[in-house]
């Protein structure tokens, strides 16, 4: 399995290479690794279905018990069949879709790849921490998607807004992880699902997980992101969600649902937001005029009805959640990319431009029929069968449950009636509109989008297939005693009977379709997550903006009185608690200690009292130098040696800015106001730091064993009589390499800037007068002073 | 620099150099030039860079190591520039101080992991001591690489200073008084 996950990353890493010179078989390329994921996970069928399972693990970094834990189940399977199909029937669509050798092309098969390889892998793991790894990689993929180029300012906005509500709920999700993982012991889901852990602690993990599955599975209130991601190609619209993305929160819910079957808390809480979910999704589609934004309000409905499926964790409801996440998988792709080739082929997916699409297109709106039969859950399709489970799933319990079967029945009206809208939008015959032209789209569009038409129409008749597959997985759930069984035909009972009512209701809902928009321009509009996102968004900036511009002021005194104060109030007061003046102070070890002592001292006077840069930055460069001195007399040449040419390259450093600053201090009347308090900082500063040299040198009393060992091992272990440079490449070889690295990040750094900065400022200079050339020195001088 | 081929050179001619010999090309200016400084620069310049390079291999037993090594080179380049200028500091080191960086940074962690590839662990060192006749015993101690990559590094900051801080502000200055002229 992980061979999978690992061909599919490695061939989408090299597809760029490929797409340069042709995007088609970029495209083709790329659907070969779904489709030998999906025929290995199919020839595995069988034994899975009969309740075996198949599991790998990869040591990852054994030291701390992380690894890669994959397993293939019944709902792996599921999911799988769902992947990797989709993922290779979308590909080869794409291929028509993109034009040929165009830059959407060229980045969108290896991330279209990326993204099934990783979802792949999230659906194969049986770690909480694999989940997470591939969960997040999944979110960047679907960044990199919908931003595609980035260059409208929607589709950076869409992308970015994708990303942070996604990516916000994983790092709240990973944290319900962690609390899991810890209360339980083990962090593997086929353990926690054995033993499922209980108290406080599972509740917390319960909740903290569940706000992960419905930011990314687009629950109220985290919905807004998925329509508004609708920016994106209709190909990655199609597979992000119909397949995988927005699933995966879902399938995360149905993966979890055996653990937290004992808490109340996770039910309740899926079921009431699928609920509210599904209501408010179909609601809004019923409004939409674009059909790609309708099947996205659809999908929201939809995701909220699987979560009430999972959720309820019940034998039923989680045949009923497979079949219709299957089924939903199916027609929702089919939906996406017929909308695609209108798109396409028309130049426009606006219901009210499109008319007597049906007869212009007729295999097309055959193929749009059948998917929208499924959604509407029509027999014999498998979302009928599907909805049929669905409804049973509630019809047992009690009054809540009954009240939760009352408006599942409500939201399939909904939904029945954006299925009519749709198919009526995008094919029916207007009379007040002129009929749209359209050229007939290639095999290769029509065929990937019937396929999984089919695939449904297939399921549905074919139903006991459906039912092995749906049963394999529910079986993690508490056995009943006589299981619910997938059929076409269970005779007249109530399930039908809602059935019937779901579609009567939503084909009524349809026809009064004028009435019902004007309705809801009269209501009221509550809450809009849209705007309360770009709400917060906007508070956010905003914030940030107020805080940068009260800290970066600009002025280096204020920037190293803040650095000094810190210093003096952290480390500072725990030495004047803890501080204990040594009582083997002497004055002196070396007689030679005192001529440089006093040096230092008369330099660092001079500097206070210099009134020329060029002499202060000289009288430094003293003190530095007298330091270096003491070096040597303490017996520390290396340190010594690194100390003059640090030094002195500080030096020439210095004298190099100093050229364009002017010769003398120059102080300004604010700074004479502040002189007093720089100074007072200034004493405490230097006052703490000679305390602290003395009692921290004072405070060990024995050479440290490291040294010791490290003295011990330089000429045996490294070959080095000189144990400093032992330490440097040697012992502590790793620290240098991370320092160096730091180093050259450094440099580059402050190169940039400069350079940057004096590019600018060329680039200034060419366009206005050169008199203000000055202007920028006279900032520099404000900055120093 | 360009002396054309005479057959009697003049007679103020006769010792000119006939080629590049360690200074760029450019003249500055005669106002700015110290002679001296330039002349002691050519002399000190190739002795500092040989300096550098023993305290890179002697460090390993006696002072001095990669990153002494390096200040030392630089310093050398900072000599160079302050009697040279502006148009000597990349005279004759035609690698952009990035590039130096990089390789430095390269060296230094592709020697990290090269003992991983004869089965040792990350930065493993290995000794080997050899005779050659003249010479003698010489002992090679692999973490030399690492300390190379680190001379370089260093090397490439220090031009990095000089490019950025030094002719870049030099530069400034020239194009400030031709604007105000």
């Amino acid at each position: 399995m992980l061979a999978f996950v690992v061909v599919h990353l490695l061939v989408a890493l090299a597809l760029p290479f490929l797409a340069r010179r042709s995007t088609r078989a970029a495209f083709l390329t790329a659907a070969v690794p779904p489709a030998a994921a999906l025929l290995w996970v199919l020839a595995q069928a069988g034994p899975v279905l009969s309740g075996q399972t198949i599991s790998e693990t990869v040591e990852w970094a054994p030291l701390i018990g992380l690894q890669f834990a994959f397993r293939l189940d019944a709902l792996a399977l599921l999911m799988t069949i769902l992947v990797a199909g989709l993922g290779a029937v979308v590909l080869v669509y794409a291929d028509s879709y993109f034009s040929r050798g165009g830059g959407d092309a060229r980045r969108s098969a290896p991330l279209l790849l990326a993204f099934a390889g990783a979802m792949l892998g999230l659906v194969f793991a049986d770690d909480l921490i694999t989940v997470y790894v591939f969960w997040e990689l999944t979110t960047i993929c679907s960044f990199l998607l919908v931003g595609q180029a980035g260059l409208s300012r929607e589709s950076r906005r869409s992308a970015l807004q994708a990303l942070m509500i996604t990516s916000l709920g994983g790092l709240v999700m990973l944290l319900g992880f962690v609390v899991l993982g810890e209360t339980a012991g083990t962090y593997r889901i086929s353990e926690l699902a054995a033993n499922p852990p209980g108290g406080a602690a599972a509740v917390v993990a319960a909740l903290l997980i569940l706000v992960g599955a419905f930011t990314k599975s687009a629950q109220i209130p985290f919905h807004n992101w998925l329509p508004a991601a609708m920016v994106a190609p209709t190909p990655i619209s199609a597979y992000l969600h119909a397949a995988s993305m927005v699933k995966a929160g879902v399938f995360l819910v149905a993966r979890l649902a055996p653990v937290f079957t004992d808490v109340p808390e996770w039910k309740l809480a899926a079921i009431a937001f699928g609920l509210v979910t599904m209501l408010v999704g179909g609601w809004r589609a019923l409004h939409e005029y674009d059909l790609k934004k309708l099947l996205a309000y659809g999908t929201v409905s939809q995701l909220g009805f699987l979560m009430v499926l999972f959720g309820a964790g019940t034998h039923t409801g989680a045949m009923a959640g497979a079949a219709m996440l299957l089924a939903h998988g199916m027609f929702k792709a089919t939906l996406f990319l017929v909308v695609g080739i209108i798109d396409h082929q028309a130049g426009t997916r606006d219901i009210r431009k499109l008319s007597g699409l049906g007869r212009e297109l007729p295999w097309l709106a055959v193929v749009a029929t059948l998917g929208v039969a499924s959604m509407a859950g029509l027999p014999p399709m498998l979302g009928f069968i599907g909805k049929e489970a669905a409804f049973s799933a509630f019809l047992t319990g009690g009054r809540p449950d009954l009240l939760v079967d009352a408006v599942l029945v409500l939201g399939s009206m909904l939904t029945v009636a954006y299925s009519l809208r749709m198919l009526w939008g995008a094919f029916a015959d207007k009379p007040e509109l002129p009929r749209t032209k359209a050229k007939k789209p290639s095999a290769e569009a029509l065929i990937p989008a019937g396929l999984p038409a089919l695939a449904g129409i297939v399921l549905g008749i074919g139903y006991p297939v459906a039912d092995k597959l749906a049963g394999s997985y529910a079986e993690v759930f508490a056995p009943v005693a006589d299981p619910y069984h997938l059929a076409l035909w269970h005779g007249f009972n109530l399930p039908l009977l809602l059935s019937a009512l779901a579609v009567t209701g939503g084909v009524a809902l349809h026809l009064g379709r004028v009435q019902l928009t004007a309705a809801r321009k009269k209501l009221p509009r509550p809450l809009d997550a849209q705007r309360g996102y770009e709400r917060i968004m906007a508070l956010l900036e905003r914030v940030a903006v107020g805080v940068t511009g009260r800290l970066q002021v600009g002025s280096l005194p204020t920037y190293l009185g803040i650095i000094l104060l810190t210093m003096l109030a952290i480390p500072g007061s725990a030495l004047l608690v803890r501080a204990a003046v040594p009582d083997d102070l002497r004055a002196y070890d070396n007689l030679l200690q005192v001529p440089l002592a006093l040096v230092v001292i008369v330099a660092a006077i001079a500097v206070l009292r210099s009134r020329r840069r060029l002499t202060a930055v000289l009288l430094v460069g003293v003190v530095g130098y007298g330091i270096g001195g003491l070096f040597i007399v303490d017996g520390g040449p290396d340190l010594a040696l690194a100390q003059f040419l640090v030094e002195t390259l500080t030096l020439v450093a210095f004298v190099f800015v100093l050229r364009r600053l002017p010769v003398r201090f120059t102080q300004s009347d604010t700074a004479k106001a502040w002189q007093a308090p720089k100074a007072v900082i200034a004493i405490a500063a230097g006052t703490f730091i000679s305390l602290a040299a003395v009692i921290f040198s004072s405070a060990r009393q024995a050479p440290p064993e490291a040294s010791a060992a490290f003295i011990a091992n330089a000429e045996k272990g490294a070959g080095a009589t000189n144990v400093v440079n032992a330490i440097i490449v040697d012992f502590r070889a790793f620290d240098t390499v991370g320092e160096i690295a730091v180093l050259a990040i450094a440099a580059t750094g402050v190169a940039s800037l400069i350079l940057a900065s004096r590019h600018e400022r060329r680039k200034r200079s060419t366009r206005v007068p050169p008199i203000s050339v000055k202007t920028p020195v006279k900032q520099q001088e404000e900055v120093r002073e | 620099m360009t002396t054309t081929p005479m057959k009697r050179p003049s007679w103020t001619t006769w010792d000119a150099p006939t080629e590049r010999w360690l200074l760029s090309g450019f003249c500055r200016d005669g106002k700015q030039r110290t002679v001296l400084l330039e002349l002691a620069a050519r002399i000190i310049f190739p002795t500092v860079l040989v300096l550098s390079i023993y305290l890179l291999f002697a460090g390993h037993d006696r002072a001095g190591g990669g990153f002494s090594g390096g200040l030392v080179a630089g310093q050398a380049f900072v000599l160079r520039y302050l009697a040279g200028g502006r148009m000597d500091d990349s005279a004759i080191v035609s690698m952009r101080p990035p590039v130096l960086i990089g390789m430095g940074l390269t060296i230094a962690t592709t020697s990290a992991f090269l003992p991983l590839l004869f089965g040792g662990e990350l930065l493993e060192t290995a000794i080997y001591k050899f005779t050659v006749p003249p010479l003698g015993e010489i002992k090679f101690v692999t973490s030399v690489l690492l300390d190379s990559g680190v001379y370089l590094l260093i090397v490439g900051v220090v031009l990095d200073l000089l490019r950025t801080l030094g002719s870049a502000i030099e530069a400034d200055v020239d194009a400030a008084e031709r604007g105000q002229r």
